[in-house]
């Protein structure tokens, strides 16, 4: 019998989204999930694994918000399909503090006042463990230009740098 | 964002005929334009085939003396690499200029080559636009055609090709690998990108079903007299108003080589090597500069927003050219132009 309704009609030609297993290793723990090919790495630690401290701002690369650790890099995880990533150790601001001992950029970010709203902190500190790492910024300058994928439209920028200069000298 | 199939090639052949086998698939490799592109609905795949996990992830000296740049390899790592570092600086600097750390660790060196424009039209898909929809229209040409193209337009599209690691490839006179149904070539920068003409669709003259494969650097990277100085509306993270790419190979004060190309101006880098001939064997001043300049610009025209960018490349381009002549390149943290 011919379709009747709308509804009919896209139950017959929209087939149900098709999973696909995929391993991620988030925060030190193997995290095994079935996602669609475009659940974006953001959407999968927020909408799967709870894990909300990763922030969706613009969802365009363009704010930095989304910033995660991908095999000790940091990337913006919402230009990013989870599925592109199995098997990858992914760090969050959830996986910075170790056995309730703050990072000593979450520390720094407190001593320096480096927040008003919040929203970018998250990002902005995962980036910031980044840029440590990658070891190219030595001068307030070439934080300030390392540091220019994550706005903080609060423009916290001063005590953003003092912290992470702190962080860094420890 | 559409919904669309996933798959990974196993290598290079099986990319080639994964892409050929489904005409509406697109090649997926650090995805930083791709999946923007995709949220909103000016890209709609049918299939990601994902390419990121295939072996193009070297920089090795060729045995002609250059350097050949695997295709997957991160702008990231690039920029920071001590052989492109030591004897590229030109292009080390000019990728740091671009986009952001995290962007520059997940793009890739031939997904830089195939970002396609930031037109605001192109993104805006309830807009006419030539080369999101032939035939639909230029919304920019009467627009807001401010950041757009002053060289090498055409009624169609007056774009601008996006990349700053791009235009000093030009400058470079880099070759870029392809492999594809037909096999493997070499296609030299210049012959890379198109300008748009009637038909802006086409950003590339890469055949159906090609695949870059890696970049080559040619011997020469002018790692002592060079510059590379970006003009934007904020000092960090945004695209280029203009970008100068200068290089100069000096005897005393005697221009022998030169290289001179412009981003930011036009649908492809903006290589004039009658410019840089017209350097070749003058002494080092300004004068030189104000011609070469000169006779780079001399078609430039601008539109109803941008005619500003005419003066803002001619100083541009004679301020990295002294920049280069200097040995003071353009510092890409410390903003201040000298």
């Amino acid at each position: 019998m011919a379709p009747t309704t709308t509804t009919e009609k896209v139950r017959q030609t929209v087939a149900a989204p098709e999973k696909f297993p995929v391993s991620l290793f988030v925060n030190g723990a193997e995290q095994n999930l079935m996602v669609a090919p475009w659940t974006t790495l953001l959407d999968a630690l927020r909408d799967h694994l709870d894990l909300t401290g990763t922030k969706k701002g613009c969802d365009h690369g363009q704010c930095g918000a989304c910033t995660v650790l991908v095999d000790g890099r940091r990337i913006n995880s919402c230009l990013t399909l989870a599925i592109m990533k199995d098997g990858a150790k992914v760090t969050t601001i959830e996986g910075l503090a170790t056995d309730g001992v703050l990072h000593p950029l979450q520390q720094a970010f407190i001593d320096h006042d480096a927040f008003q709203c919040g929203y970018c902190t998250s990002g902005q500190i995962c980036s910031a463990a980044g840029l440590i790492a990658e070891g190219k910024a030595k001068t307030a300058d070439e934080i300030r230009e390392l540091m220019s994928g994550n706005i903080c439209r609060c423009g916290a920028y001063p005590n953003i740098v003092a912290a992470i200069q702190q962080a860094m000298d420890q | 964002m559409i919904n669309f199939q996933y798959t990974r090639a196993t290598d290079i052949p099986d990319a080639i005929r994964q892409i050929a086998a489904d005409p509406a698939a697109k090649f997926i490799a650090g995805g930083t334009n791709l999946i923007d592109l995709m949220k909103d609905d000016v890209e709609r795949p049918s299939r990601l085939i994902d390419i990121s996990r295939l072996p193009l992830k070297t920089i090795e000296e060729t045995p002609g003396g250059g350097v050949l740049i695997g295709a997957l390899v991160p702008n990231s790592d690039l920029a920071y690499h001590p052989l492109i570092e030591q004897r590229y600086p030109l292009l080390s600097n000019s990728i740091l200029s671009g986009a952001s750390q995290q962007l520059r660790n997940m793009a890739s060196t031939g997904g830089n080559l195939l970002q396609r424009t930031r037109c605001s039209y192109f993104y805006d898909t309830v807009t006419p636009c030539n080369k999101r929809e032939p035939g639909s229209g230029c919304s920019a040409i009467n627009g807001i055609n401010r950041g757009h193209a002053i060289l090498g337009t055409s009624e169609a599209c007056i774009a601008t090709h996006p990349s700053d690691m791009c235009v000093v490839l030009a400058a470079l006179e880099a070759k870029v690998h392809v492999a594809g149904p037909a096999g493997s070539r070499v296609i030299p920068f210049a012959d890379f990108h198109r300008l748009p003409g009637d038909t802006p669709h086409l950003d590339t003259n890469l055949h159906k079903h090609e695949i870059v494969t890696g970049v080559e650097l040619p011997k020469k990277g002018f790692e002592t007299n060079y510059s590379y100085l970006k003009i934007r509306d904020r000092l960090s993270y945004a695209f280029a108003l203009t970008s100068v790419a200068a290089a100069l190979e000096l005897d005393g004060d005697t221009i022998k080589d030169a290289r001179l190309a412009v981003g930011g101006v036009a649908h492809k880098p903006w290589r004039d090597t009658a410019a840089e001939a017209g350097l070749i064997g003058q002494r080092v001043q300004q004068a030189a500069f104000i011609d070469a300049s000169n006779l780079l610009l001399r078609e430039a025209k601008g539109y109803s927003h941008n005619a500003f960018k005419v003066g803002l490349a001619h100083r541009a381009i004679v301020r990295t050219l002294s920049q280069a002549a200097r040995a003071t390149p353009q510092s890409q943290s410390v903003k201040t132009i000298r």
